[in-house]
This record gives C-alpha cells, sequence and structure tokens, in this order.
C-alpha cells in the first residue's frame, strides 16, 4: 500500500497535459478537477484517477487536478508519477 | 535503413501522441536533454503509459540519460519491457556500450543499439566502441556536444565536422551499421537543412537526426533515391543476374564496366527505396 505522507505534484498546465496535486487525505480518496472539457469528460477524467490510484494501492488522498486536453495515459502517467513522489511505500 | 530519425521529448504527451503521424522513418524518444533533471522519473512514467497504450507504426527507440548519471539505469528498468526497437546511447564509450551490452544481455532483451558519437574521445575510439556490441545497428554523430568538446565553433557550413562525419562514415560502413546524420538546428531555414542533409547524403551518411516536424518531408525527400537511380540500379542488377547465369565476371552498361563496388552500391540503393529482393542476395557471392 501506497502512503500519501506529503504535497506531491506532477504534469503542466500545458496543452494535452494535466497539472496534478496530492496531499494527505482524511481517511478516503477526494478528487477536485478543474478541465476545458469538464462538462464532456469531467466523470471520465475522475474515473480514470481512482482506477490509477487503485492500482498504486492508494486509499488515503487528496487529489486535486488542473486538465489541459490530457488523453487516459497523461493522466495516469501523473497522477502515478504523484504519488510515487509524494507516498512512502508500507508494505 | 532510417532515412529520417526524429527526436520527441519524453515529457511531452501532446507531442507524443503525433509522433506516429509525422512522416519520420523512426522516433527517437528523448529522456536525456530534452528533460529536466527534476522530471526525469515523470517523463520515464509518462513514456511508458504512452508505449503501453499505442500501438506505434513508425519504429521507436528511446534515448536514455548517459552511464555517469544517476539516471542510466533508472531508464532501462523502466522501459526494458516496451514495445520499441531499441536505444539511444548517449556520450558513446567502451565503458557505458559495455555496461548497455551486458545489461541487455541480462535482460535476454532483443533491443537494438544506435551509439551517439559526441565527445572528442568517443570520436577517436569510435570502432573500438561500435564493434563492443554486436546489438548495435547504427551510429548517430552528435555535432553540439562534439563541437562544445573540441573548443570549435558550431556554423551552418558544417566545416568544423568534415572530419567527424568522414570518420562516422567510414566506421559504419566497415562495420554495415547505419550513418546517422547530426540534426541540422535551425528549425525555420529549410534551404539550410536541404544543403546540410545534401551534403551529408553526398559523404555517405544513410540518414538525419531531426528535431523538427517541420524537417521530416524535406529530409526524407533529400535520402530517397530518385526515380532515375532506382531504375539504373535495377538495370545493373539485372546485368548483373545475366553475367552470372552466362559465367560473366563483369560487364558493360551504358559503355561503362560494371564490377562488385557497383553492384553493392546498386543493391544498397535498392535496400534503400524499398525495391530489394531476397534473390539479389545471390548476387554478390
Amino acid at each position: 500500500m501506497a502512503v500519501i505522507s506529503k504535497m506531491a505534484k506532477a504534469g503542466s498546465v500545458e496543452s494535452n497535459d494535466i497539472l496534478v496535486m496530492i496531499s494527505p487525505g482524511d481517511g478516503k480518496i477526494d478528487i477536485e478537477v478543474e478541465s476545458i472539457v469538464y462538462n464532456q469528460y469531467g466523470d471520465d477524467i475522475k474515473k480514470t484517477i481512482l482506477d490509477t490510484l487503485e492500482e498504486e494501492e492508494v486509499t488515503d488522498a487528496k487529489v486535486i487536478v488542473n486538465d489541459k486536453g490530457a488523453l487516459d495515459f497523461t493522466i495516469r502517467a501523473r497522477v502515478k508519477a504523484c504519488v510515487r513522489r509524494g507516498s512512502v511505500q508500507d508494505v | 535503413m532510417y532515412k529520417t530519425l526524429l527526436f520527441m521529448p519524453g515529457n511531452n504527451p501532446g507531442m507524443l501522441v503525433s509522433s506516429d503521424v509525422l512522416g519520420a522513418d523512426a522516433i527517437l524518444i528523448d529522456l536525456e536533454d530534452a528533460v529536466a533533471l527534476n522530471e526525469k522519473d515523470a517523463a520515464r512514467i509518462l513514456v511508458v503509459e504512452y508505449l503501453n497504450t499505442f500501438e506505434n507504426k513508425t519504429d521507436v527507440f528511446i534515448r536514455i540519460n548517459p552511464l555517469d548519471t544517476p539516471f542510466f539505469y533508472d531508464d532501462l528498468d523502466a522501459i526494458i519491457d516496451a514495445n520499441i526497437e531499441g536505444v539511444v546511447l548517449p556520450k558513446a564509450s567502451v565503458e557505458s556500450m559495455d555496461a548497455l551490452d551486458k545489461y541487455l544481455n541480462e535482460k535476454n532483451s532483443d533491443f537494438k543499439i544506435i551509439a551517439l558519437i559526441e565527445t572528442s574521445l568517443g570520436l577517436e575510439m569510435a570502432m573500438e566502441i561500435l564493434s563492443r556490441s554486436d546489438k548495435v545497428m547504427g551510429v548517430l554523430l552528435g555535432a553540439e556536444d562534439l563541437t562544445l568538446d573540441l573548443g570549435a565553433k558550431r556554423t551552418k557550413e558544417s566545416e568544423e565536422i568534415a572530419y567527424a562525419r568522414s570518420k562516422i562514415i567510414a566506421v559504419s560502413k566497415a562495420l554495415q551499421i547505419e550513418a546517422i546524420d547530426t540534426p541540422f538546428t535551425d528549425t525555420d531555414d529549410y534551404e539550410g537543412l536541404k544543403k546540410d542533409s545534401l551534403n551529408a547524403k553526398d559523404l555517405g551518411m544513410t540518414g538525419k537526426a531531426l528535431i523538427s516536424p517541420r524537417h521530416v518531408d524535406i529530409v526524407n525527400n533529400v535520402f530517397a533515391p530518385s526515380q532515375k537511380e532506382i531504375e539504373h540500379a535495377l538495370r545493373v542488377v539485372e546485368g548483373q543476374k545475366e553475367a552470372v547465369e552466362k559465367g560473366l565476371g563483369a560487364f558493360s552498361l551504358d559503355g561503362k564496366m560494371v564490377d562488385a563496388p557497383i553492384i553493392k552500391r546498386a543493391l544498397n540503393l535498392l535496400k534503400m527505396s524499398g525495391d530489394y529482393k531476397e534473390e539479389y542476395d545471390e548476387l554478390l557471392k
């Protein structure tokens, strides 16, 4: 399980990218999404973030993202980078 | 044979996504100079996610970080299972080539290696370096770092790299690997690009690395054999087939003697144009 122990960020606000910020949560996953395509893809973005956090075994975190039209592979990559930067691995 | 090898920054998702449709023969995804030191981890993850998501029609190589950085093995560990053709080894040296070859062998990897020669020591030891691994399929001249190392002024005319180009080409021909020219760095000077590419091709380079997608078409056109060249090569090959059948050692075409070097040149040209047939393998035996 990965425990988020400090604030971390990954990605950028360049076109096709997404800036992801993660910090320790209050016992659950909390996600805030700002996106240029929120009306069309807001739920999909949240789902991709949730799936990636589950894959990374993160159960407690606050995630704030600013999306500039990132595809799923980019969202996954930025969330993974953020988790690795902000976590200690707890086996 | 790759005519155009286009560098793509490894931490830029927009450029990665477009890389497969830009017309280059190969993509060189860059984890080295194009990625800031504090973004190496994120770039690795992005590149792997990209490669796991998209099936590229274009051959992909990844330029890893040099052996003398903390990132060399992290890069290799991240990409070892990726669906790519191989890796570009920057600042190639005997030590780094040995380390890369050992790593790939231990992992039973069939990755190919393009060695980037960009130091004066690397240039002078090119034959030794490139002979260290049978995975080496090409050598790329890195003129920007090389001229820095040489203390030479880098110019568009490129006279300062004439020796380096010729040395790289001679070594590549001796080892029968691809000779890839250094990128032309002025992204807006198309005439200069064409002139520089023609110069490299005439010296014997088989292709050119690029840093701008806008350079792809021009360089593809320069390095692609013309229809006239292809037709002449096919006539040489057909003439040789006939000569072999008749038991002749040499023959004449358009009043000129055709012997082994000319046949070999014709065969190389047909390989570049895609007109090569397996039956031609027999022609030089």
